[in-house]
């Protein structure tokens, strides 16, 4: 029997996060990872560092991660590839630059300096970028890094912290008892806390469920490739308004692209899928016609969590006190993941988040029925 | 209605056309290579005129047999050459064929993937003028060059005595041969080889004739590095008398050969453990019949069994296609081939004692040396990560990169593996198997697709 004060399900960079900022503040923690800590989303992801783009109520909380981003080797103890090398987001039409634009006003004041630009000014700074694109809006800061790195980094430094962290160890069966959450592994642990975080991601509404608040949630399969090393063109990472192919280019010289959906192989593995690999490789020399003949090496996909309007769930739950959410980031976890970890550290630590968490209360789907 | 599908014009993919052809059914057959043979039966280009006695030596009969029969077949079949197979899913196989994507569904598909060679890198092997065995003998048989003047062979398997006799026959000076097994292993595997006393008669031959023509076979001896500056100088080798220096201007080396099962992967097959190839292979019955029930398969792509069990079972896998598809078929031959493909597997099992992989390679291995040369990743890149307390393949590859480059784990998996598992003092079964993922080979961008 293990006591801790936290028991977190979910090695992924939210739960790991999580691990280590309550580490820090000398809470005693247990993470239990049914696979290997950040190896599903938190690990396969296109890698994207980015605040450009979010909603707005994920602003702040997004800008606190920029701010946690920074100090990432004391935190975790490597670089984990992060370049601040700013992103790009790529409009198609007019239409789309108007929308760039109405983003950009109305992200004012929350720290993004984005820079709109129109087609000349395009050219002028990105000459790589392809004639389909008419203008693009510019957040300097914003930047990537590798996931497959960084995540596991956050368990790592978690341990190094004080954390248990159990890999390969899926959890059976939990229940509270009127006082303290119980766990039970796979692997024989039991363990007793008066916490428990639901970070399992893509696999977290059977939790939600069981403490009676199922959510609508649904799983995606981004289509991910990579290509041989290739001499550096891209100095920005890059995305297009409203939705496409999204192209960074990593200090060996690979490019990562992502774009279009694959499917599941089963639960826990997924595959990109032909078609949504084809339309990359046809559709990425347009944006980016540097690409036109070099080589797509290898493709990957995951499994990530959607709810309805894309906003994650994270905080308490309404049902059973000591119970915190925090899944559904919707393809875009990364980012904003470690900032996620510290609100959670902050609400068990000082009973609330100093940044709002009102957006993505699990209590929106209270009163929906679930498919 | 979907077509019955062929991966693979080798010894495996013909006599598997051949004999569905026998049975009215007209496959598809996709081969990568321009021209049928596989890699052993590889064919000339036409401009080149050399006979196949010269070409294939004792093979000779075998491969023109082959041959003729894809050439014979060529109007009952929906025969596709230099057509990759880059992925598979959902009943279809997705192909690449000069530059332009197609989709191919099927209704049973067989397998027959080949092989290519096991590496055990030594420090200087991505010098210039370091080639594999497979390599140096399609150089010979497909370009009609030899890889240097003055070349080592090293290594084990029969390859190694193959290439080094058909090098010398084709006026080259062949320095040496380093073969890592001890010839007390040999000795020892006598028994088991035995079985197939034809084939190990001409093993016997090209050492035979190696050593007749003055050319020095050394048992017991491990290649431990390749020198030079720009290219291959020399190497150095070792045995129980201590380190060797040999000028040379070339060097080819293998451990045998490893199963391409990429492609079986993608089709959804489970795979097992197999001690005889120590590697993942995909599980199938006597018959060629696989996990999944529409997809078969046969030769050296699902086993290393060598040329004349992939023609067997070839047929075999066809054989058993047929009979799922409700044909009949002769009564005996089903019993025949599967009785002749256990003699083979005898024989097999014997090779792997006289030609026993180095299975403590990896405790002599450098830290300096580069395992994966597409990432340029070194051992001790990956015992590194294997100290951090990880110790899964797929696992390690993502912490550092080994296998995560163009060849996707082909060259270097082997090796990588056998790092992992001993920094790990883990089971070389017990460290996973390396996840396929498409594509297959890499793909371009800007490529055409079907409407």
């Amino acid at each position: 029997m293990i006591e801790v004060d936290a028991v977190i399900i979910g090695g992924g960079i939210v739960g790991a996060s999580a691990a280590l900022f309550l580490g820090k503040a000398g809470r005693r923690v247990a993470l239990l990872e049914r696979d290997f800590c950040g190896s599903h989303s938190s690990g396969v992801n296109y890698g994207g560092v980015r605040r450009q783009g979010r909603p707005l109520s994920q602003l702040p909380l997004s800008q606190r991660a920029h701010e946690i981003w920074s100090q990432l080797p004391q935190l975790i103890g490597i670089d984990g590839e992060y370049q601040r090398s700013g992103h790009l987001k790529l409009a198609r039409s007019l239409n789309d630059l108007r929308a760039l634009q109405e983003y950009a006003d109305s992200s004012q004041g929350f720290g993004l300096d984005l820079q709109v630009l129109d087609r000349n000014a395009l050219r002028a700074r990105f000459p790589w970028v392809g004639e389909v694109a008419v203008g693009a809006s510019f957040c300097p800061d914003d930047g990537h890094a590798n996931p497959r790195l960084v995540s596991p980094a956050f368990a790592r430094a978690a341990r190094l912290q004080g954390a248990q962290v159990h890999e390969q160890c899926a959890v059976t069966a939990v229940d509270h008892d009127g006082q303290r959450f119980r766990v039970r592994t796979q692997t024989g642990l039991e363990l007793r806390a008066s916490w428990l975080l639901n970070c399992a991601g893509a696999w977290a509404g059977s939790l939600a469920a069981q403490f009676g608040e199922p959510v609508p949630m649904h799983s995606g399969h981004p289509a991910m490739l990579v290509t041989e090393p290739l001499p550096l063109v891209m100095d920005a990472s890059t995305g297009v308004e409203g939705g496409g192919i999204y192209a960074r280019q990593v200090a060996r010289g690979n490019c990562v692209l992502g774009g279009g959906q694959g499917f599941a192989l089963d639960d826990a593995r997924a595959r990109p899928g032909q078609s949504a690999v084809l339309d990359i490789l046809r559709q990425a020399v347009a944006l980016y016609p540097f690409l036109e003949g070099a080589q797509a090496i290898r493709t990957w996909s995951g499994t990530e969590g959607y709810l309805p309007d894309r906003q994650p769930v994270i905080g308490h739950s309404r049902t059973q006190p000591g119970l915190l959410h925090a899944f559904g980031f919707a393809g875009a976890g990364f980012q904003i993941g470690p900032a996620v970890g510290q609100a959670l550290t902050e609400i068990i630590c000082s009973g609330a988040s100093t940044a709002s968490l009102d957006a993505f209360s699990i209590t929106r789907f209270h009163s929906i029925s679930v498919a | 209605m979907k077509p019955v599908v062929i991966i693979g014009a080798g010894p495996a993919g013909i006599r598997a056309a051949q004999t569905l052809v026998a049975h009215g059914i007209r496959p598809v057959l996709l081969d990568e290579a321009a021209h049928g043979g596989g890699q052993i039966y590889r064919r000339q280009p036409a401009n080149f005129k050399r006979s196949p006695v010269k070409l294939y030596g004792f093979e000779a009969r075998k491969a023109s047999a082959l041959h003729q029969t894809i050439d014979s077949l060529r109007e009952q079949l929906d025969y596709r050459p230099e057509t990759l197979v880059w992925n598979a899913e959902d009943g279809a196989l997705d192909t690449l064929q000069q530059g332009r994507a197609a989709r191919l569904e099927y209704s049973r598909v067989i397998g027959a993937t080949g092989a290519t060679d096991r590496i055990l890198p030594v420090p200087g092997w991505t010098l210039p003028g370091v080639y594999s065995l497979g390599a140096a003998q399609i150089a010979l048989k497909f370009q009609g060059c030899a890889i240097g003047e003055r070349v080592v062979f090293a290594g084990s398997g029969p390859l190694l005595y193959l290439v080094a006799y058909q090098y010398a026959r084709a006026g080259a000076k062949v320095m040496a041969v380093l073969d890592s097994s001890p010839f007390g292993a040999q000795a020892r595997a006598l028994p088991g080889l035995l079985s197939q006393p034809a084939t190990l008669a001409k093993g016997i031959y090209y050492r035979g004739w190696l050593t007749a023509h003055g050319i020095p076979v050394h048992q017991g001896a491990s290649l431990t590095a390749v020198n030079g500056e720009q290219r291959v100088q020399s190497v150095s080798w070792s045995n129980g008398k201590g380190q060797q220096p040999l000028v040379c201007d070339a060097v080819a080396f293998a451990h045998g050969l490893r199963s391409e099962t990429q492609l079986a992967d993608l089709l959804g097959c489970e795979f097992s453990w197999s001690p005889l190839n120590r590697a993942w292979l995909p599980q199938r019955d006597s018959a060629g019949r696989s996990s999944v029930a529409q997809v078969y398969l046969a030769g050296d792509g699902a086993g290393i069994m060598g040329a004349d069990a992939a023609e067997m079972a070839g047929e075999r896998a066809a054989l058993a296609l047929l009979e799922d598809q409700g044909y009949m078929i002769p009564a005996q031959r089903p019993a025949q081939l599967e009785q002749a493909l256990e003699r083979i597997g005898d024989f097999r099992q014997g090779l792997e004692r006289a030609f026993a992989f180095p299975e403590d390679w990896a405790t002599g291995v450098a830290d300096h040396l580069i395992v994966c040369r597409c990432e340029e990743i070194r051992a001790g890149e990956i015992r590194a990560v294997v100290r951090e307390g990880h110790w899964e393949i797929n696992r390690v590859k993502a912490h550092c990169r080994v296998g995560m480059g163009r060849c996707q784990g082909r060259m270097c998996g082997t090796a990588a593996a056998e790092i992992i598992a001993c920094e790990s003092r883990r089971a070389i079964s017990d460290i996973g198997r390396l996840r396929a993922q498409a594509p297959i080979k890499p793909l371009p961008f800007g490529l055409e697709t079907e409407a």
